[in-house]
């Protein structure tokens, strides 16, 4: 993940720019001999004979399914069909409802998550007693599974004895039980919330890393020529961290694209399908055993998110030539 | 810059952070009273904030009624080998990457890169045919190998943050003292980079430990299932036992938790290491 970041990002100062091929730089980035070539080859070799087995293999026979009348309930003929997968999941009549659910997923969890990880992160900048502590303690979300994360999130949201109708309740919020997960307008928010819960984390963490590398001196000439905290905030700290905040948005986005678990756990798709988002309608189709349409959904996201991966970087890219 | 001298400022600084505290950590709190509550207990109302009576029933019939301890020592042994292999393997890897410049570097990271965008369900249905054919279909061997090849791709992108790190001149000073390139990498640097390693290392074993899909989809036996799939297994279509649900989210939370807490400085160093510097 910090390697796509590092790609995209202008090479800092320093170790990027004495590349071998531009001068004499650092000792070893030099040209090597055929020995050392072996040697190198036989360190990538364990990764690449993994990957390419156990990833890459089954991904493209899994890609040449979308193509084909696959079905597990009925393998006596599994012709190419050319694009009738596709044509068939864009004929669906719940297909526009899981694009419009996909979109709200991605973004109703985003934004949550960037702007209460901002604040976060700007609150965590200035040292303070236990800052470590309570670092350790925000991560808690990252080591629990996906999954579990849904039953969580579930039993909480439960209607009759979840505690968030309890406690809503009792603050009189509301004044009967909200059916959460039965009811598809507040499923939707629901599972929302929990993928909030989980991200946050992540972006308090990277715009951090961001916020400490901004250096003293750039707020101390602000303070100097009389700028006021809006204005520092968003003449210096938003621009000195801009390149970092779109690239950590773009890995989430991506991230949270292809994140069926939580919704897994929590409704399943329902209720009558109306949360499903676009991988765990995938997965309704893999279950049924349609594998020809299941990987034509998958070709479908992987796309997808490579037309949007090239734009949004050429966006943020052009937006940096015009500064 | 938000100003914290200020009284007003303080305040706020404390009432934020507190509330995101409690936030974050409330389900954990609410899933362990859950699951200390008799069984009974559980679907009563008015809500018990705290059990008047602490009971260990929830926890006993895990134990009784199911295989857990079963679950959870297949899930140490798949999570503690795949992690172990593919920390070994992506070292030396990464090591490669961040190392030296050659034709096709660019393109062996883009193949990294790209397993980060797929789907993982699209490769689900050859993955299930190809274990058939090798005869590790519900094996611990078959999950084992799956699991080294998901960890790799990721855990050689952090690895190589953690490498840039630590300056080639000292793995040059080893080889030129007669050490081999392999024996001046572990002799050298990788006590030098252990935080990272070890980082690294826990970002798999969680990874493994907490996988659900392809654990699922492979392991049928009862004695070869991993604690996901049991947890899974407790969703029949309607009916949910959450006594049992929630002691066992407990015990499969708990142990990821406690090495978080000892990594997760590091974890945050290897996951910003290639953004921000410079």
């Amino acid at each position: 993940m910090s390697l796509d970041v590092k790609q995209a990002a202008p090479p800092p100062s320093g170790r990027k720019a004495a590349r071998p091929d531009q001068g004499r730089g650092s000792s070893t980035k030099r040209r090597f001999n055929g020995r050392t070539a072996l040697t190198l080859l036989a360190f990538l070799a364990p990764a690449a004979v993994f990957v390419g087995i156990f990833t890459y293999y089954p991904m493209i026979a899994g890609s040449q399914m979308a193509f084909r009348n696959w079905n597990l309930n009925d393998l006596s003929d599994t012709s190419w069909v050319g694009f009738g997968n596709f044509q068939s999941l864009f004929d669906a009549p719940e297909f526009g409802t899981i694009v419009r659910n996909t979109v709200v997923w991605v973004v109703g969890s985003l934004v949550p998550q960037v702007v209460i990880g901002f604040a976060v992160a700007l609150f965590l900048k200035r040292r303070f007693r236990m800052r470590g502590a309570y670092q350790a303690m925000i991560f808690f979300p990252w080591a629990v599974s996906g999954f579990l994360i849904g039953m969580l999130f579930r039993w909480m949201f439960n209607a009759e004895f979840g505690v968030v109708n309890d406690l809503l309740m009792k603050a009189g919020l509301i004044s009967s039980p909200i059916p959460w997960l039965s009811d598809p307008g507040f499923a939707m928010t629901a599972i929302i919330i929990a993928n909030v819960w989980y991200g946050v984390t992540f972006f308090a963490i990277m715009i951090l890393a961001a916020l400490q590398s901004v250096s003293d001196e750039m707020y101390e000439a602000a303070a100097l020529d009389g700028a006021g905290k809006v204005r520092t905030f968003f003449s210096i700290t938003l621009p000195s961290i801009s390149t970092t905040l779109a690239l950590t948005i773009l890995l989430r986005v991506i991230w949270i694209f292809n994140f069926p678990d939580i919704i897994f756990a929590m409704t399943g798709g329902g209720p009558a399908d109306q949360t499903h988002i676009i991988t765990t309608y995938m997965i309704k189709i893999t279950q049924e055993g349609d594998y020809g349409k299941a990987s034509a959904l998958g070709l479908i996201v992987m796309v997808t998110l490579m037309l949007f991966a090239a734009f949004y970087l050429m966006a943020v890219r052009f937006r940096k030539g015009d500064q | 810059m938000i100003n914290s001298q200020t009284l007003v400022g303080r305040i706020s600084k404390v009432v934020f952070l507190g509330l995101c505290l409690i936030v974050t950590v409330f389900p954990l709190y609410w899933i362990v009273v859950t699951s200390l509550k008799e069984p009974g207990a559980i679907y009563s109302l008015p809500l018990d904030y705290w059990p008047k009576q602490l009971s260990l029933d929830n926890y006993i019939g895990l134990f009784t009624k199911s295989d857990f301890g079963q679950y959870m020592l297949n899930s140490l042994v798949v999570a503690l080998v795949a992690a172990s292999v593919a920390t070994l393997i992506s070292l030396l890897s990464a090591y490669v990457l961040a190392r030296f410049q050659f034709s096709g570097r660019g393109a062996v990271l883009g193949a990294f890169l790209i397993t980060q965008m797929i789907p993982g369900f699209i490769a689900l249905g050859p993955l299930y045919l190809m274990m058939t054919d090798f005869g590790l279909v519900d094996s611990k061997t078959g999950l084992i190998l799956i699991y080294i090849a998901i960890c790799i791709p990721f855990c050689t992108i952090m690895l190589r943050g953690f490498f840039e790190n630590v300056p080639d001149a000292l793995e040059e000073a080893a080889m030129i003292d007669g050490c081999s390139r392999l024996s001046a990498l572990f002799r050298v640097i990788v006590p030098v980079m252990l935080p990272g390693i070890a980082a690294s290392f826990v970002f798999n074993f969680v990874n493994c430990w907490n996988e659900l899909f392809l654990s699922v989809t492979l392991m049928n036996s009862d004695s070869n299932k991993t604690i996901p799939t049991a947890l899974a297994g407790f969703i029949s279509s309607f009916n949910i036992d959450w006594g049992s649900m929630s002691a066992a989210a407990v015990l499969t939370v708990v142990p990821t938790l406690v090495i978080f807490a000892f990594a997760s400085k590091f974890i945050v160093q290897g996951l910003t290491a290639g953004s921000v510097k410079g």
